[in-house]
């Protein structure tokens, strides 16, 4: 069973690799982080950067190759479907062949040149945050393009509307709604509520983790007992992995079920 | 005739006399202090001494308190002797001029609410030198009152009473005028370095870190200086309050973190330097109420949450040639006028250009970011903090500023850092 999902993702590697667009994505990133790292100065204000191009870029670009993955090889499933397969199998084949090389080039493509700037060394700790946090993102979003992929399996247009419509809600828009709540509701105690809000949405929170790795002088400045007591302790860093975790869990579970009932 | 004679011979016998007592007097005595005798105690051994003498003590440890001088003499420990306040008390008492204190160790002062138990206290003395002295678990470390032109050098205080109430100053200076305080070290105090009505202060090269609230807390003293120290981990950071013509020099102000710390707090300042310091990861560097006329110059300000935290009721203030490096906030204010001038200074945020490639930006930087105005109304949004949507309002409000002070901005950033 495990060697059919091997084989099926490993199909999968051939045939984006033959694509070229998973390492022209990669050398992006590579040419990306490697020119932050030359002209930026060096040091945190670069894996600052690069951790902003990451959480603006990687779930757009997770989601979109999700859905296009399952729209470009229709064919390829609905014949693996006729095989003998367990249809769970195929479905994380397919996931993990489709998330692994993404991941990959993402971490390859900024581990490189933190490497040769020698970043890695003198901040270890940020820049293995800012690239874990980079890899379970890419997965999560594949991981919602393939949901979206498989809810409007037969109406494309639609399908990448909506994808689009997330990403815009999710990467700027969210942050706005929170603002908003937070002005009109000023007058209330709002520390738990905000930390409740942001741990909803998973590029929040990929952004506060970061958040908590750079700019922890700032926010121990803060005078709400409640964030000084959630940030300064590692309950925070805790219980965002937990959420993120479940962020992953979540829309791969629901794919999982609509792909097991579906009928293509 | 007979009698003139017998009268003549004592004359010249008291003469002599007189004339040996003087040469006795300025060849100063040594008096030996060491656990096995024959002097085992410190206070006898001061009191044998006469004024000028030099009281030498072994190495060994000493059960007293209160010990008293009030003589001209030196106190010198050889070997670390331990004087053991045994939780007692005031230690040693300096009521005289030109007292030397050299080389011991101080251990266990009494702790009270009331009176200030001191390991050293130096009153209404000149010329002092207190020199190379470690303080262990003490109440007060060296407190200095009314007194002028006294040396505290090279010591070493350490005390861990975390509470605030409990805890005394390191080195306390109260009325006093001249006094140089130079290399100690100061750890786990109440303030580190205290200092009430004090003319001409200078304090060089001292460290002060983990006090439980100031690491160099300066009121009410006029035209002092301070080069060189390191202030690191205070519980509140340094504060200069109520005070003119003070130097600040090449300090570091280090991870002061805390709702209410600051590298450097500045509170009814006037006419003072700045000058060559460096802050390091603080929660705000400077902070600064109803100061004015304060020269901020060649700081570097690195990796804070807040650079400048300026009240509105300072005026005046001049900040130029500062590198700005990667704080989250570059400047917090509570106002929309700016009455500081900012100019030529090095800002990392800056995102202009420099056409005519004369080192020096074409347009103006505006320090106070939408977020940090928002923030100041709002302190739950911090959690929106590097969000893209906060991004592209801090963007428009640098095009367009509405929100933000429109005249606090530096015309002339620089492109490179400042050396």
């Amino acid at each position: 069973m495990n060697s059919l999902l091997l084989h099926i993702a490993k199909n999968e590697w051939k045939s984006l690799l033959r694509g070229k667009w998973v390492v022209g994505y990669g050398l992006i990133f590579l040419l990306l982080t490697d020119s932050l790292l030359r002209f930026g100065g060096g040091g945190p204000e670069a894996l600052l950067s690069l951790s902003n191009v990451m959480l603006l870029f990687i779930p757009l670009v997770g989601m979109i190759y999700g859905i296009l993955y399952i729209y470009q090889s229709r064919e390829f499933i609905e014949l693996l479907l006729t095989q003998p397969i367990d249809r769970k199998v195929l479905f994380w084949g397919l996931f993990v062949g489709i998330s692994t090389p993404l991941m990959l080039a993402f971490v390859v493509g900024s581990l490189l040149p933190l490497a040769w700037h020698s970043i890695l060394m003198t901040a270890a700790a940020p820049s293995a945050m800012v690239l874990g946090l980079g890899a379970v993102l890419t997965m999560i979003f594949v991981s919602l393009g393939f949901l979206f992929g498989l809810a409007f399996y037969d109406d494309r247009i639609k399908g990448f509307g909506f994808t689009i419509v997330v990403w815009l809600f999710l990467a700027i828009l969210y942050d706005g709604l929170v603002l908003m709540l937070v002005f009109t509701f000023g007058q209330y105690p709002l520390e738990r509520f905000v930390i409740a809000v942001s741990m909803l949405n998973p590029i929040d929170l990929a952004r506060i983790m970061v958040m908590l790795e750079f700019d922890v002088s700032a926010l121990m400045g803060y005078t709400g007992a409640v964030f000084n007591r959630f940030f300064g302790s590692s309950l925070g860093i805790i219980t965002a992995s937990g959420m993120l975790t479940i962020w992953l869990a979540i829309p791969t579970w629901i794919g999982l079920r609509v792909f097991k009932k579906k009928d293509f | 005739m007979k009698t003139f004679g017998t009268m003549k011979f004592f004359i010249h016998i008291s003469l002599l006399l007189f004339g040996l007592l003087v040469i006795a007097e300025s060849a100063a005595a040594q008096i030996t202090v060491r656990p096995e005798g024959p002097v085992t105690s410190i206070q006898v051994g001061i009191d044998q001494a006469a004024a000028g003498d030099t009281v030498v003590v072994h190495a060994g440890t000493y059960q007293e308190n209160n010990i008293e001088i009030t003589k001209p003499l030196v106190l010198m420990g050889i070997d670390r002797p331990l004087i053991d306040g045994d939780n007692e008390g005031t230690i040693l008492v300096i009521r005289a001029d030109s007292i030397t204190v050299q080389g011991f160790d101080f251990r266990n002062t009494g702790r009270s609410y009331i009176r200030d138990y001191t390991a050293i206290l130096i009153d209404q003395a000149s010329d002092f030198i207190v020199e190379d002295n470690h303080l262990y678990n003490v109440f007060f470390g060296i407190y200095l009152a009314e007194t002028n032109r006294g040396i505290v050098r090279n010591n070493r205080i350490e005390s861990y009473d975390r509470r605030e109430a409990s805890s005394g100053n390191g080195i306390h200076l109260w009325y006093v005028k001249n006094p140089e305080i130079i290399g100690n070290h100061v750890e786990g105090m109440r303030d580190g370095i205290y200092l009430e009505f004090v003319e001409d202060a200078r304090i060089n090269g001292n460290i002060s870190s983990k006090n439980n609230r100031y690491g160099l807390h300066y009121m009410f003293s006029n035209g002092g200086t301070y080069y060189d120290n390191t202030f690191r981990k205070n519980g509140a950071g340094v504060a200069v309050m109520y005070s003119e013509n003070v130097d600040m020099k090449n300090n570091l102000f280090e991870n002061n973190w805390g709702a209410s710390s600051y590298g450097l707090l500045l509170k009814d300042m006037r006419q003072s330097n700045i000058e060559g310091n460096r802050f390091y990861r603080n929660t705000v560097a400077i902070y600064s109420e109803s100061s004015t006329n304060i020269q901020i110059k060649n700081n570097h300000i690195e990796q804070n949450g807040w650079a400048i935290n300026i009240k509105s009721s300072s005026a005046r203030n001049y900040f130029t040639k500062n590198n700005f490096i990667e704080n989250s906030f570059d400047v917090r204010t509570d106002s929309p006028r700016n009455n500081n001038v900012f100019e030529g200074n090095y800002w990392s945020n800056y995102e202009g250009y420099d056409l005519d490639r004369d080192g020096i930006g074409d347009v103006p930087y505006r320090p106070v970011s939408l977020f940090s105005v928002i923030i100041e109304k709002q302190p739950e949004s911090l959690i929106l903090m590097r969000s893209m949507f906060i991004r592209l309002l801090d963007t428009a409000e640098r095009i367009m500023p509405v929100l933000t002070p429109k005249t606090l901005y530096d015309e002339q950033p620089k492109m490179h850092r400042i050396p």
